[in-house]
């Protein structure tokens, strides 16, 4: 599967056999961090959806330990998703450790899961009528622990019915009438169910709710647009404020107060390119200070503290992504840009195309040919620690060049005190079963958000192939605990 | 402004890029685009698109005679005397109504729809044109020798002594048929000061397109996939597998230090032009035919057909050049085999004034044989019936 790396020479089989082990759990977690089912700039979404589905089946068979660990690696969303339902529906592992192990690691994902994920998954489990014991203890288990049932049950009512009937859970009495008997009128003691129940018949009650429901609801009484957003906005979540911004600015008389240092810096990223640029303009004091703010905070959330940093960074036409992901690989490289800076103690970004006009960064736009060997130059030139090129892999101008000059510089200028170059790629390439290498000297890690700069400047030594598969399966056991352990506290 | 009504045409011997550039190629599938670059962009001639949604155009080419074809788009050219920047006509604001007309009839016949127009190039003003492109080209291969035989020799039928070649007709294939190509065109990134593209498809030249500026380019992109490509190209893409190329790489023993790996990358960028140009040698720098078309003050408007080589890569196009023989812009259509056979067939005749035997000896085959080709090319309705008989007739004894 995948690059395998050249000259198997005169390995002994058991050698070989540790090295096929240890490339296809790299190239497992390393598209962990950035495969989605969504449609990518060069590839449709049936592509990647083959290819990440082989590829977990093929984990789970052959290394099922380690596939249920990798849910510690700090992977994305969709693939800790995509674990947990693939390990609900294979059944629990005979070893009473390891099943151990395993439930709890699934617990505690599904608690760091956002509530929306955790009740698809359960929807889909139902719908692939995966319902063994386990699976039953672990909806059981989540809902339980749940601090506001009734918030839940309204917001994802249906899924939450189907978690609900597919697990057998005993609900409380109230909430079991409101989830499944629909045709009794009887009023409610709980508050929230009773404002839910209100809220079909009277526009007042519908700006207790959840936004989302809220939302429908307001249609169905004819609110003004602006009338509604203004007595929502303190039922708003952040993201979803931070997701109507622009919305909020197209109606009239609505503003929804935000305080963008508040958003992750990756979201942050995203918003700001949705903007015009005659907006971004207009704004960039603002702004600057807003992605100044977020990069601090989350620097205090995970410290990171990095010494003289160059990033080579790509805002070529392929950064705009595919509609579902609009500007992602861009937004992705820009928060990083801004990450980076707050974290090294002296930092320089080389773009390509290039920056010219050495405007605010937030002013770029996905345009132009993707020309990394030039940059690269530029950046070791500058003779920094670290260089880190965030870029989708595909470098067309002129292909295959960067690997090269990285390689031809360790080999005859740099030798020893090359800087540490390493390539953050935040598409996954379907054909490869992995994000797109730039090629074998420089290492390629999947990145999902810039937020997760520090946990792949980690992982990163592991896919150059110098580390064994024993160190590797060592740092897994060690994000394993340490994942448990924050648990507790 | 007085410009002179003949002027001399500027030479054209050969397409060069002079002052442009040929990018690394960005390959998707069999389809391979060459960016063509250009530095120094003078912006006094710009062009535009201007979209037709006809079904089938006509546009009328004397009294006699009419030229057929679906064409997607007229292209506008808009230029200034004095070299000073011109603003495209797509975004110039103004409120004449002769230019809220539409350019032609339209009529809507029920099952189609057909637009009518008087000429192939309209000049609309006086630094602008409005043109056909590719059709100038077509037009000038279909018209190769369109008067038929000048001599009535008495092999040929009367209707090839009376009306020429008429009905002369050619078939080509849309863009979107070659598969691969539209989504080729999508993932492609566009240089910022790109301002054309080699086409290849199954790493054979298949279009050059090269406009006057940038940002006209940019909008003219997406016409690759509108324009007409001779049907080899079609096969050609259904059967052409990703190839990559490998121009030398950096050569580490030459590297001693940055300045010298910036060389090297200078060097292996350069590799790659070569290459590309290596790869288009059927149409740059090959000698060609010209023909003035239009002239357009410090522009002309010309087109040109390679030497038609029936064992070669022919191309035919059209170029508006400077006076100075700067290229300002480029379409090329390849012609598939058949094409070009019947081009051939044609010019050899027309050489050996259309007399059958002489042209036979000419292409060192028996006057049947010849009769064959003309047959099998799609000329036979220029010969008597009883002529094609007895040639079959001899070939059965």
């Amino acid at each position: 599967m995948g690059h395998r790396d050249s000259s198997p020479g005169n390995l002994s089989r058991q050698e070989l056999r540790e090295r096929c082990e240890r490339e296809d759990l790299l190239m497992f977690i390393n598209s962990g961090f950035a495969a989605t089912r969504q449609n990518e700039f060069y590839t449709d979404l049936y592509r990647p959806s083959v290819s990440i589905e082989f590829l977990h089946r093929y984990v789970l068979i052959n290394y099922r330990l380690l596939y249920a660990r990798t849910l510690a690696a700090g992977i994305n969303h969709f693939n800790q998703q995509q674990i947990i339902f693939n390990l609900l529906q294979a059944g629990a592992p005979a070893d009473k450790v390891q099943r151990a192990e395993e439930g709890t690691l699934i617990a505690i994902t599904l608690r760091r899961l956002p509530a929306n994920r955790v009740y698809a998954l359960f929807a889909r489990l139902q719908q692939h009528r995966v319902n063994n014991r386990r699976t039953r203890a672990v909806i059981k288990t989540y809902l339980a622990w749940r601090r506001e049932p009734e918030f839940d049950a309204i917001k994802y009512r249906n899924k939450y019915r189907a978690a609900a009937a597919h697990a057998h859970t005993r609900l409380e009495e109230e909430l079991g009438r409101f989830l499944f008997d629909h045709t009794n009128q009887k009023a409610y003691q709980t508050p929230l169910l009773n404002q839910f129940r209100q809220a079909q018949y009277s526009e007042a009650a519908i700006y207790e709710l959840p936004f989302t429901v809220a939302e429908s609801l307001a249609q169905k009484h004819q609110v003004p647009r602006d009338v509604f957003l203004k007595k929502i906005e303190h039922k708003m979540t952040t993201a979803e404020k931070l997701r109507f911004q622009s919305t909020a600015a197209r109606t009239k008389g609505a503003k929804l107060e935000f305080d963008l240092t508040r958003a992750g810096v990756t979201k942050l990223a995203l918003y700001v390119l949705s903007l015009s640029r005659k907006e971004r303009e207009q704004r960039v004091d603002e702004l600057e200070a807003a992605f100044t703010g977020a990069a601090e905070r989350q620097l205090r959330r995970v410290p990171l503290k990095l010494g003289r940093v160059a990033t080579v960074l790509d805002s070529s036409h392929s950064t705009v992504g595919s509609r579902e992901r609009r500007n992602r690989p861009l937004g992705v490289a820009l928060a990083a840009s801004y990450l980076l800076r707050e974290a090294a103690e002296e930092y320089r970004a080389f773009w390509t195309p290039a920056n010219e006009q050495e405007e605010h960064e937030f002013l770029t736009r996905p345009a132009g040919q993707t020309a990394l060997a030039e940059p690269l130059l530029d950046a070791l030139e500058w003779q920094p620690d670290l260089i880190v090129i965030v870029s989708d892999g595909y470098e067309n101008d002129p292909p295959q060049l960067v690997d090269q000059v990285a390689r031809v510089y360790r080999e005859r200028i740099g030798k020893t005190e090359t800087p540490e170059i390493v390539h953050m790629n935040p598409v996954f390439d379907a054909d490869h079963f992995a994000p797109r290498r730039l090629g074998t000297t420089i290492p390629t890690v999947g990145l999902r958000d810039a937020e997760d700069i520090p946990t792949m400047l980690g992982f990163a030594r592991f896919t150059v192939g110098t580390a064994s598969l024993k160190e590797l399966e060592e740092y897994l056991a060690l994000r394993v605990n340490r994942m448990l352990k924050s648990d507790e506290t | 402004m007085k410009h002179k009504t003949t002027r001399k045409q500027v030479p054209l011997d050969h397409i060069s890029l002079k002052g442009l550039m040929l990018a690394p190629s960005q390959v998707l599938g069999g389809v391979r685009l060459v960016p063509v670059l250009r530095n120094e962009v003078p912006a006094d001639l710009r062009l535009t698109r201007r979209p037709f949604d006809e079904d089938i155009a006509a546009v009328l080419i004397d009294n006699k005679t009419a030229y057929y074809s679906y064409i997607p788009h007229a292209f506008v050219a808009d230029w200034t005397f004095d070299g000073a920047p011109v603003v495209a006509y797509g975004t110039q604001i103004r409120a004449e109504k002769s230019h809220r007309t539409t350019d032609g009839k339209v009529h809507d016949l029920g099952f189609m729809t057909a637009r009518v127009m008087q000429k192939m190039r309209a000049r609309e003003d006086r630094n602008r044109l409005r043109f056909l492109p590719l059709d100038v080209s077509l037009e000038g291969f279909l018209s190769l020798h369109f008067g038929g035989p000048d001599v009535i020799w008495e092999e040929y039928s009367r209707a090839a002594i009376k009306d020429g070649l008429s009905p002369r007709s050619e078939r080509t294939i849309p863009g979107h048929l070659i598969k691969g190509l539209e989504d080729a065109l999508r993932v492609f990134e566009i240089h910022t000061n790109q301002v054309g593209s080699l086409l290849f498809v199954g790493d054979a030249l298949a279009s050059a397109f090269i406009v006057p500026h940038p940002d006209d380019y940019r909008a003219l992109h997406t016409t690759l996939l509108t324009d007409d490509y001779g049907e080899l190209l079609y096969y050609y893409g259904l059967y052409a597998e990703e190839n990559r190329l490998h121009p030398h790489e950096i050569d580490a023993k030459r590297v001693q230090s940055l300045d010298d790996l910036r060389a090297e990358v200078a060097r292996v960028r350069t590799d790659w032009s070569e290459l590309h140009a290596l790869m288009s040698h059927n149409l740059l720098g090959c000698p060609v035919r010209p023909e003035m078309v239009y002239d357009m003050g410090p522009f002309q408007l010309q087109r040109f057909m390679t030497e038609l080589n029936p064992k070669a890569e022919n191309h035919i196009g059209e170029v508006i050049i400077r006076n100075n023989g700067t290229l300002e812009y480029l379409k090329s259509y390849r012609l598939s085999a058949a094409q070009c056979r019947r081009a051939f067939l044609l010019m050899q005749l027309a050489e050996s004034n259309w007399s059958l035997d002489t042209c036979a000896e000419q292409l060192k085959c028996t006057r049947n044989q010849l009769i064959f080709r003309l047959e099998n090319a799609g000329f036979g309705y220029l010969l008597h019936q009883h002529v094609l008989e007895k040639a079959r007739s001899e070939l059965r004894t």
